[in-house]
């Protein structure tokens, strides 16, 4: 039974842990499993300044690697998630993190979301506001002329 | 035939003509809004690729969040085959003038394409000095046996720590420090000609 959930938690891990990895090597990872998931974590915040698109967990170039080492010797040296992310942003900057802070230069992009959801919010508003001002003005009546000839056009029908 | 009402307009019914001139303006300006939209993306990328073209823009290019800081302690071992002193960071505060910090290596391809430019600078006596990044002592000095050596001095990065404490994330890498050992700019890619004039000759002059 052990044995079942141990396999279990094996299969589980790497589906549930999300993302490829590219700590591959045992001699990489830290001993203890909590610091080493709190390594992941950190490492998965921190830009690879090489692929840029990638964190340095998933990343297989040389600097990611390094910056793995030096995030898992901080966290094993007892330093807070905290203080590892910003021993690396002290030295890369913003760019570094993968979820930037929020400063004038990155305003339009926290905002956007905002921007377009207020857009969109003020489209349907008046779009709405517009469609209920359209029955309100009542068409005018028909003048003697329209009449007559609606009377005609019913007769010819008629025939 | 007598069926057939006159088509006058009536009094009351909305007159097409000159009260509809308002909302065809509206109508040519938003089927004119993309074609707006385009001239300006067109011209947005244009500005773009002739930047990349020339080396003044580059996409991938991060700003360096050394700058207006003073370098990073270190202590490096010398290339003794180079014969040349060791780099500390308190070197750099005893030097006059601006000083050029590049990060470079031996199987680093545009180090090739931007050692002229470097050698020329130090002909002209501007102190260039060099970190040696993940090389081989060997290797960095058939380097610089075939190519020259620009470098006044020369630490040896071989863990790559050094560069990680700088924020340098490729070779090569260069740093303009000015008299009082301030980092003031950091150019990632090599420094080509075109990069050299623009660049570094204004800046040492504007730090001398």
């Amino acid at each position: 039974m052990r044995r079942l959930a141990l396999t279990l938690c094996l299969l589980a891990g790497p589906i549930l842990g999300g993302g490829a990895l590219a700590v591959g090597l045992p001699s990489e990872m830290l001993r203890d499993p909590v610091q080493e998931q709190r390594a992941r974590d950190i490492g998965h915040e921190l830009r690879c300044m090489v692929c840029q698109n990638q964190s340095i967990e998933e990343s297989e170039a040389d600097l990611a690697r390094d910056l793995r080492r030096i995030v898992r010797e901080r966290v094993a040296a007892g330093e807070s998630n905290a203080q590892v992310v910003a021993y690396v942003h002290d030295r890369y900057g913003d760019f570094v993190l993968l979820r930037p802070p929020f400063t004038l230069a990155t305003a339009a992009l926290w905002g956007a979301p905002f921007i377009a959801l207020g857009g969109g919010l003020a489209a349907i508003f008046l779009l709405l506001r517009r469609r209920r001002a359209l029955p309100a003005a009542a068409p005018a009546p028909l003048t003697p002329a329209e009449q007559a000839r609606l009377a005609a056009l019913e007769d010819d029908s008629a025939r | 035939m007598s069926d057939i009402p006159d088509t006058t307009p009536k009094a009351g019914t909305p007159e097409p003509g000159p009260a509809s001139a308002p909302g065809l303006g509206r109508r040519r300006a938003l089927m004119l809004a993309p074609l707006g939209l385009a001239v300006a993306g067109g011209a947005g990328f244009y500005a773009m690729l002739r930047g990349m073209g020339t080396g003044t823009y580059d996409p991938r290019g991060v700003p360096s969040a050394l700058v207006g800081r003073a370098a990073p302690p270190f202590a490096l071992p010398p290339l003794e085959a180079a014969g040349l002193p060791a780099f500390a960071n308190t070197d750099l505060a005893a030097l006059p003038g601006p000083v050029l910090v590049n990060f470079w290596a031996s199987w680093c391809v545009p180090c090739i394409i931007e050692h002229p430019q470097l050698m020329q600078l130090s002909r002209e006596g501007v102190k260039v000095l060099g970190i040696n990044y993940k090389d081989k002592p060997a290797d960095a000095a058939t380097f610089l046996t075939r190519h020259g050596n620009p470098f006044a001095r020369l630490g040896r990065d071989e863990p790559g720590r050094v560069a990680i404490d700088w924020g340098v994330y490729g070779v090569p890498e260069t740093y303009l420090l000015d008299r009082g050992g301030i980092i003031r700019w950091r150019w990632a890619g090599p420094v080509t000609p075109e990069v050299l004039e623009q660049d570094i000759r204004p800046l040492l002059k504007r730090h001398a």
